[in-house]
């Protein structure tokens, strides 16, 4: 039986301190010096959480809670209230902060932007754990603080791989429809991926093949081919990539098409 | 739920930013016990500054006129141009004064979480306004945080071409604070500033 607060019949709502780590993916304003972080953890899923105090110049975990950030947290809350209230951050420590190695380059800045914005539309339930979606993310962020690839080749791959985590990996190696064995000529968005000519609906698109080549090796993770795939087969392959994204999301993405793509 | 014109007041207020229902519903009836000529000015002043504030054409701060106070005064210097989110960031900077020059206010800085990009902000007019060649050098001051530190770097990628002096402002630790307490991102700033004495 729930316990009584002094005005009586109202639930106490129970609330106790828990840990994890996460990943920010967005601040929002809130009040006068208050922030509410969303942060993708590792055991509890996407969360959101008021931060008192961090927008001052004097608070001790403000620089902690910016964007992009991996973080070890800790809040008060009922972890197991699935309600969508929302959690206070009452410690931080830094695990690593990625985000400030993003703040001298533009196009990697807004590549985190997009995967950042895509985590967050791929885990539409609040605390509800998603270990691979969590490591994937954390990998993408972290590949692209590395910058070691193209910051457009690894947000593709990370859109790839999301997109099969959430269950609408593009058909890449056989047709989407009839199951064929491919290689195939025609993409089609709405079928679900490459199309054999027994399939192919009207207005399919007719992709380069190197560029399902690259799609492919992005999925897989095969950096060898990607890295050395050409300029134009890359920007066909994320114009494929966002178009088959926003057609599952059906609300586009907002940084999509602010990602620097020079 | 009240009736009429007090409930109409509360879902009013309740739309302001910070403003729960709770607050919503004091402050009518603080509204509501107060002095007839207190309300009065209350309602003059909000009705004043919808009517008359608008953006200066120049900088984009608020101003009353078409140039904002900062714009129309001639003592001050054209060759530096100190660049903010917002027109509070103005207010701030001038109760330091340091500054002497002149502003641009962006309207917010680059966030693509939010959909703004940099056609979202005065950055064209920015650039407009350093093409006639009175600039030497450009403050950027936007807000310390990854939104911020982006339109900065964005800024500076356009604008140092152009030849003029782009410069940040520093960050480091607050006046008044014990060092143990600072976090590590604020204490690694201040080292890279550091500067001789």
């Amino acid at each position: 039986m729930a316990k009584t607060g002094h005005n009586g019949g109202v639930p106490r709502i129970p609330r106790q301190l828990y840990r994890d780590d996460g990943l920010v993916l967005r601040v929002q304003k809130l009040g006068e010096s208050d922030r509410i972080i969303t942060v993708l953890t590792r055991r509890h899923g996407r969360l959101r959480a008021v931060a008192r105090g961090v927008r001052r110049t004097n608070s001790r975990f403000g620089a902690r809670l910016e964007p992009f950030g991996h973080i070890d947290l800790q809040l008060s809350g009922d972890p197991k209230d699935h309600g969508g209230g929302l959690h206070m951050v009452s410690q931080v420590e830094a695990v690593e902060l990625y985000g400030k190695r993003f703040l001298t380059d533009y196009p990697r800045y807004t590549a985190a932007s997009a995967v950042a914005e895509t985590a967050e539309r791929l885990t539409p339930i609040e605390r509800e754990p998603s270990l691979r979606m969590f490591q994937l993310t954390l990998g993408a962020i972290r590949a692209l603080s590395a910058a070691e690839h193209a910051a457009t080749l690894v947000l593709d791959a990370y859109l790839l791989r999301g997109m099969g985590i959430a269950g609408w990996a593009p058909a890449l190696t056989e047709c989407a429809v009839c199951g064929e064995p491919g290689p195939h000529r025609s993409f089609s968005i709405p079928a679900g991926g490459s199309v054999c000519v027994d399939c192919r609906p009207p207005g399919a698109a007719h992709p380069a093949p190197a560029t399902l080549e690259l799609m492919g090796a992005l999925a897989k993770g095969d950096w060898k081919v990607a890295d050395s795939s050409d300029p134009s087969l890359q920007r066909e392959c994320s114009g494929l990539v966002a178009a088959h994204l926003q057609w599952h999301l059906e609300r586009g993405l907002r940084s999509l098409p602010l990602v620097d793509r020079h | 739920m009240y009736e009429g014109a007090i409930q109409d007041l509360i879902d009013e207020l309740g739309r302001l930013p910070g403003v729960g229902p709770k607050s919503a519903q004091r402050i009518a009836f603080h509204i509501l016990s107060s002095d007839t000529t207190d309300v009065a000015r209350l309602a003059a002043a909000l009705r004043k500054v919808k009517e008359s504030v608008r953006f200066c054409v120049t900088c984009y701060n608020v101003a009353e006129e078409e140039q904002c106070r900062i714009c129309r005064d001639p003592r001050r210097g054209n060759e530096v141009l100190c660049v903010v989110e917002e027109p509070k960031d103005v207010v701030a900077i001038e109760r330091t004064g340091e500054f002497r020059g002149r502003y641009h206010v962006l309207g917010g800085a680059i966030n693509p979480l939010e959909g703004i990009g940099p056609d979202s902000l005065k950055i064209r007019e920015l650039l407009i306004r350093l093409g006639n060649g009175d600039v030497r050098e450009l403050i950027l001051a936007t807000d310390p945080n990854t939104e911020g530190e982006a339109t900065a770097t964005y800024l500076a990628l356009m604008i140092k071409p152009m030849g003029i002096a782009v410069t940040r402002l520093a960050s480091g630790l607050p006046v008044g604070g014990d060092l143990e307490y600072a976090d590590e991102i604020t204490l690694g700033r201040a080292f890279e500033g550091r500067r001789a004495v």
